[in-house]
């Protein structure tokens, strides 16, 4: 039985994942360790939501393991869910249902003691306490935004990811979701973050993936995260990448060209 | 394994084959139907065959489904097209043997009912694996299992439905001479069978093989 | 871990309440189901009597046309706004999420079954309510045949692109057998003089139907469902 709360790093080791011919990662390796946050960066279609999706257990890998603290995916069974949280770019809300309804219903699901506490307690967390009782289609993407947030968060997960958290949030909001993050880092939970929002996110991350076209890549050299971005991806003959079975940022071979074809 | 069960396989098929007809003419003429009934040589092997072939991809759905084994993924790929195969065989020689022997082309008997129904459905397996998209080939193992699983069922339920309905014409049901003729084409198909199903997993293993190459080659 | 049965209901709760607020798939599926009837009817009604027991088939073909019209539907929903994925990744069997859509569907089916059969008896005058058991019998397993083996396709469809074409393509041959039955079932009732031992004999092989059916889409939910 896998205890709560037991792992303190979640380790990718040489993972590829194909479909047919169609490579959606090729080896990637890297380690994330509790109280860190991961940033995943990278063009639409460069395989970041695939890795995301494998590390919730969503995806099994083709090639090559993901460990959690020291077991394997397949160790750990089916109660390593309880332990992650997945912010997916769609949200997975109930738009028929309110707020507090499908907060209720996620936290029926994981068997939460306290649930009507732990409900009110995510709701005021949201800003949603005075329409706790409105139904979701009617909030604005801010809104359901938090409140994704608050059903990722409300089982307490060892592990969190996000998949494109700031599309569609004001300056406000933005600044919000970084706060919260911090708050997440500092009680040391294992954060990955896959984003387009460079600028909301510059100076947040602690270690940053670049992804291209599932392969791991180095950034480029400048002053803000976008510059380095951009030099990475726009730069003459592509980013270089990371040499097979090396975690962090250690640069090979570039590849030319770059291929905006969506992977999901 | 491979270099002496397939040339044997082969040489068996060919040998049941080219002797086939030496030994079906040779066969008794049945009393009522002469020279038609031989068809049954082809029409009733042709069922078993595609039996075997279902039973085959019901088994390999399962350990894909639950091991994730490639080759058995390629196993009932080869199994339902074979199934397909035979299943049209016999769906072209049963109305070819009624229309002679009886006059009607199709008279709801309940094995043909049956029949027609599970190629349906096997079609529909290769429908799903071609056009389900990526991802269908564990889907279509549960087909296959649920097709599987409905044979009996099949068999069942259109064999009560036609003793309850009456028949539209007399159709005397057919009793089967275990003769050697009838084992001869028996043995040759069920050879026949396997070594088609030999060959195309082996197809499948190798078409496998190529996109692994394929995408190793896109990495250097 | 949420216990088995409590994830089920959980999950057709949540059903009931997303239906209850728009009611459409009910509405949307009584409407075709009555549609049906009255298109069948106008196939098989012959100087204003219905030829002889065509009427058990168009009960049946109507509940199994408006069942995959219904199942197309709910998992529409699922999809919509990929919250199947937000069960998927809860640490529940899904074997249970699994009964929990089954079981909502056979509710709507059955109220769908309601109106069809009463709208059959009175355009018909068919006998139905005679053996009224018997019926409910053949009707409620016919269903769970159906719906069971339908709920399973569907979810496995849920992200193939052609998943509304794919969708009746895989269920009526597999689901024909529950057809034959329901419908031998349902004309022997509709005899005269019906012959009940063999009503009974259709009503085993539905039960037993259902018993393997149901056992093999609890069993391959999982494995199907994930990748």
């Amino acid at each position: 039985m896998f205890e709560l709360a037991d792992f303190d790093e979640v380790t990718v080791s040489d993972v590829s994942r194909f479909y047919g011919r169609r490579r959606a990662l090729a080896h990637i390796s890297l380690t994330c360790s509790a109280g860190e946050i991961t940033g995943l960066l990278g063009p639409n279609g460069a395989g970041k939501s695939t890795l995301l999706g494998l590390l919730a257990t969503l995806t099994q890998s083709s090639v090559g393991e993901v460990r959690y603290g020291d077991r394997t995916t397949q160790q750990a069974g089916a109660a390593l869910r309880a332990q992650v949280g997945f912010l997916s770019h769609d949200l997975q809300l109930y738009p028929e249902l309110s707020a507090r309804e499908n907060l209720e219903f996620f936290a029926g699901l994981y068997g939460l003691d306290r649930a009507a506490e732990r409900v009110v307690e995510a709701l005021v967390s949201a800003g949603l306490n005075d329409r706790a009782d409105d139904i979701v289609e009617g909030f604005s993407r801010g809104m359901r935004q938090r409140l994704a947030l608050e059903r990722a968060l409300l089982h307490s997960p060892r592990l969190v990811l996000f998949d494109e958290p700031f599309t569609g949030l004001d300056e406000e909001a933005c600044a919000a979701l970084v706060a919260r993050l911090r708050v997440l880092r500092a009680e040391r939970r294992i954060i990955l973050l896959a984003t387009h929002d460079l600028d909301a996110v510059d100076g947040l991350l602690d270690r940053v993936v670049l992804l291209r076209q599932g392969r791991m890549c180095e950034l480029g050299v400048g002053n803000s995260l976008r510059e380095r971005y951009r030099a990475a991806i726009f730069a003459h003959g592509g980013g270089r990448q990371l040499e097979k079975g090396s975690s962090g940022e250690v640069a090979v071979e570039s590849s030319p060209g770059d291929d905006p074809e969506e992977l999901r | 394994m491979n270099r002496i069960t397939f040339p044997i396989l082969v040489a068996a098929a060919l040998l049941v084959f080219v002797t086939a007809p030496f030994v079906i003419v040779w066969a008794p003429y049945e009393s009522t139907m002469g020279l038609v009934q031989k068809i049954f040589y082809f029409h009733f092997p042709s069922w078993m065959a595609m039996f075997l072939s279902i039973f085959i991809l019901g088994i390999a759905s399962v350990i894909y489904l639950f091991r994730r084994t490639p080759r058995a993924d390629g196993v009932a790929v080869s199994a339902a097209e074979l199934a397909v195969v035979f299943g049209l065989m016999g769906l072209i020689t049963g109305p070819l043997w009624g229309v002679k022997a009886w006059g009607v082309w199709w008279q709801w008997d309940a094995r043909l009912t049956m029949a027609v129904i599970l190629e349906l459905i096997l079609v529909a397996y290769l429908l799903l694996r071609r056009y389900g998209g990526p991802g269908s080939d564990r889907l279509a193992a549960g087909l296959g299992i649920f097709g599987m699983a409905n044979v009996p069922f099949l068999y069942v339920s259109t064999e009560l439905w036609r003793t309850v309905h009456p028949r539209t014409s007399v159709v005397p049901t057919l009793p089967i001479d275990f003769g050697v003729p009838l084992w001869w084409s028996f043995a040759g198909f069920m050879v026949l069978c396997l070594a088609l199903l030999f060959v195309r997993s082996r197809l499948e293993e190798q078409r496998m093989r190529l996109e692994r190459l394929y995408l190793t080659l896109e990495e250097e | 871990m949420t216990g088995f049965l409590k994830v089920a209901w959980l999950v057709l709760r949540k059903d009931l309440r997303v239906e209850s607020r728009s009611r459409e798939m009910l509405s949307t599926t009584i409407f075709f189901a009555v549609s049906c009837v009255l298109v069948f009817s106008f196939g098989f009604v012959r100087g204003g009597r219905v030829v002889d027991g065509a009427v058990a088939g168009i009960l049946w073909i109507a509940i199994s046309f408006s069942g995959t019209l219904a199942l197309a539907r709910a998992f529409e929903r699922e999809r919509y706004h990929n919250v199947l994925g937000g069960l998927m990744l809860a640490p529940v069997h899904r074997p249970a999420i699994y009964l929990g859509k089954l079981l909502g569907l056979l509710l709507l089916l059955g109220i769908v079954e309601v109106v069809v059969v009463a709208m059959v008896a009175f355009l018909f005058q068919a006998s139905l309510f005679q053996h009224f058991w018997r019926l409910l019998a053949i009707l409620a397993l016919g269903t769970i045949g159906f719906a069971s083996v339908g709920t399973l396709f569907s979810a496995m469809l849920v992200r193939v692109k052609n998943r509304a074409v794919l969708l009746p393509v895989l269920l009526y041959p597999v689901t024909i057998p529950v057809l034959i039955m329901g419908v031998s079932g349902t004309a022997a009732l509709l005899q005269p003089e019906p012959n009940l031992a063999m009503v009974q004999l259709w009503i085993s092989l539905l039960f037993f139907f259902d018993t393997v059916f149901l056992t093999l889409a609890l069993w391959t939910f999982e494995p199907v469902m994930t990748e």
